[in-house]
């Protein structure tokens, strides 16, 4: 596969200066979280990272070739991206909502086939949500939706998975195994980036971490060597208790 | 998707070829289905022949045509401004294509030079949202939306302001043209050639549309490349719409209602809904046309009314029903 690369890049906040450049290579198997209060960034970051949005300095490469070299096409087969809202202005199912992950394989004149639905069908099943498959997704609850909606990048197979908040609305149970499929797609040589909010889910299962600073301020590496509690205490601007659990530091935010 | 796309579309064809039988056969004289084939195929006597190929046809295939038309483009707008209650119409569209034909009339012009002004009108008035829409900003649904409201309520001004100038003679051809009407259209086969390219066109970008439904970013992120599509499926659906504006004024609701109710049955591929869209349209407005004709004959009625009292209380009712 090739690696999601960024160089010297700054993401264009509107208002607020450039801050520190960003330089990281995402490489096979590594699952990296980007942690960061309200506001930071993180998802102007996924979507820079993802060639939504142009950044005011620098470049993200997909192995060889910067995304401004690529066609989408070419970069919807590598990359994919879970958005934190989707908007829904027609109804639709659940499986011609995951079906639409196929989009980047299919030429304009193919339709989907068989081989087709059962790739959609099996995503279904691992986000647990194949029951759902003829319901409309406006009907569904929100960590419903946010299953289907990570089942359809499962669907589209990229390389590169880039997640906006995959915890989000979550119940405990199911952002457990969210992480667990995230990990499984790391062991299969693919690569995680995701943004988190929850501090110890980031500590239990990401093995690198970019904290993104509100001030455009930024530090990245390996998990063990970033979750030093003064700089989360900075990041968040809260005092932190730290506890060890299992073998991995536990976060509790200090009670006044 | 896995359900079979062509038994739709196949009774969709048949309720059109009925429809149109049905038109050609309804007048003051009457000619039974039999007889039109054999008209068709070059029979029947030489009353009949005027009647049904030169009278008749013409019309009922400009109703079709228009009717087709005004429905893709309904349901291109719907997938373009990602609002399942846009019409062909909201732009502003029909309203410079009034504005134009209008003054043609009052100009005291007729026939050719009435539609190409309407044409020009309708082209301007395209121009004219997208340019303004474009503005220094970027380019959004919403700010589209209200730019072709606003530029529309503009095309109305200019519009009663026509009317209360011009001299009362003119004022029926006037009236007649801004309810819809097509008695006044020519050849219908420029807009059928068309209509049937555009249902052709939809096959290879159909999945695209159907991506772009779910919103501009998910359909970046699923490589296709939102803005090339957007602008095309906006010039697209306004050649249709003033195409058909053109053919036959300003006919209200086929491009809301027809769209938003295949949806209901047929789902939301768009594969499937805008050749279902092209049929239905047309069917629906040659049945309109037919009523025009018939229901207070020898007087004709613009068959915008027709569409108009059909679509007002269908459509309400839809809107009352959804969620």
């Amino acid at each position: 596969m090739n690696p999601l690369q960024a160089q010297e890049l700054v993401i264009d906040i509107p208002g607020r200066d450039d801050g520190e450049a960003l330089n990281f290579s995402v490489q096979p198997g590594q699952i990296w979280g980007v942690l960061g209060p309200n506001g930071a960034g993180k998802t102007t970051l996924l979507h820079t990272l993802a060639g939504l949005l142009e950044p005011r300095q620098g470049a993200v490469f997909l192995g060889e070739n910067s995304l401004n070299e690529l066609k989408r096409r070419q970069i919807s087969r590598q990359l994919g991206l879970v958005f934190q809202d989707r908007q829904d202005g027609f109804p639709a199912t659940v499986l011609e909502t995951a079906l639409i992950g196929r989009h980047p394989w299919l030429s304009p004149w193919q339709m989907e086939t068989g081989a087709d639905e059962r790739i959609a069908r099996r995503a279904l099943e691992q986000l647990d949500v194949a029951h759902l498959s003829d319901r409309l997704v406006n009907t569904l609850s929100g960590g419903e939706r946010q299953r289907v909606a990570i089942a359809t990048v499962l669907t589209q197979a990229p390389d590169t998975w880039l997640l906006d908040e995959p915890t989000n609305h979550l119940d405990l149970h199911h952002q457990v195994s969210v992480l667990q499929l995230l990990t499984e797609q790391a062991r299969a040589g693919r690569s995680v980036f995701m943004c988190l909010h929850d501090l110890n889910l980031a500590a239990r299962w990401c093995d690198h971490l970019l904290l993104l600073f509100p001030n455009g301020e930024a530090c990245w590496g390996p998990a063990k060597r970033m979750l030093v509690p003064a700089a989360l205490e900075r990041l968040y601007d809260q005092e932190l208790l730290t506890v060890e659990v299992d073998g991995a530091p536990l976060f509790v935010p200090v009670k006044h | 998707m896995s359900r079979p796309l062509t038994m739709p579309l196949l009774i969709l064809a048949l309720a059109s070829l009925a429809a149109m039988v049905l038109s050609v056969g309804i007048g003051s004289v009457s000619v039974t289905p039999g007889e039109v084939a054999a008209v068709i195929l070059g029979e029947g006597s030489h009353l009949q022949q005027t009647l049904v190929l030169e009278l008749r046809l013409p019309r009922t295939l400009s109703a079709f045509a228009t009717g087709g038309l005004l429905a893709v483009a309904g349901a291109l707008m719907q997938v373009l401004l990602r609002n399942p209650l846009a019409d062909p119409y909201v732009l502003g569209l029909s309203g410079g294509a009034a504005v134009g034909a209008l003054l043609a009339m009052l100009a005291g012009l007729g026939g050719l030079i009435v539609s190409g002004s309407a044409f020009a009108g309708a082209m301007l008035a395209t121009l004219m949202v997208f340019g303004l829409a474009h503005g220094t900003g970027s380019w959004t649904p919403s700010r589209l939306l209200l730019t072709g409201v606003v530029v529309a309520a503009g095309w109305g001004a200019v519009i009663t302001l026509m009317l209360a100038i011009s001299p009362a003679q003119r004022l029926p051809g006037m009236l007649y043209w801004l309810m819809g009407d097509v008695s006044y259209a020519r050849s219908p086969w420029p807009a059928l050639v068309l209509l049937f390219l555009v249902c052709l066109l939809v096959v290879p970008l159909g999945r695209s549309l159907n991506v772009l439904a779910r919103g501009p970013m998910q359909a970046a992120a699923l490589g296709v490349s939102v803005r090339p599509l957007e602008w095309m499926i906006y010039i697209l659906a306004s050649l249709l719409t003033a195409t058909a504006v053109t053919m036959a004024g300003s006919i209200g609701f086929v491009g809301l209602v027809v769209p938003h109710m295949l949806r209901l049955v047929l789902g939301n591929d768009q594969r499937l809904i805008l050749p279902a869209c092209a049929l239905a349209g047309g069917t629906l407005l040659v049945l309109a046309d037919t009523l025009a004709r018939v229901v207070i004959a020898p007087e004709q009625l613009p068959v915008g009314v027709i569409t108009a009292l059909l679509g007002v209380p269908t459509f309400l009712y839809l809107l009352y029903r959804s969620r």
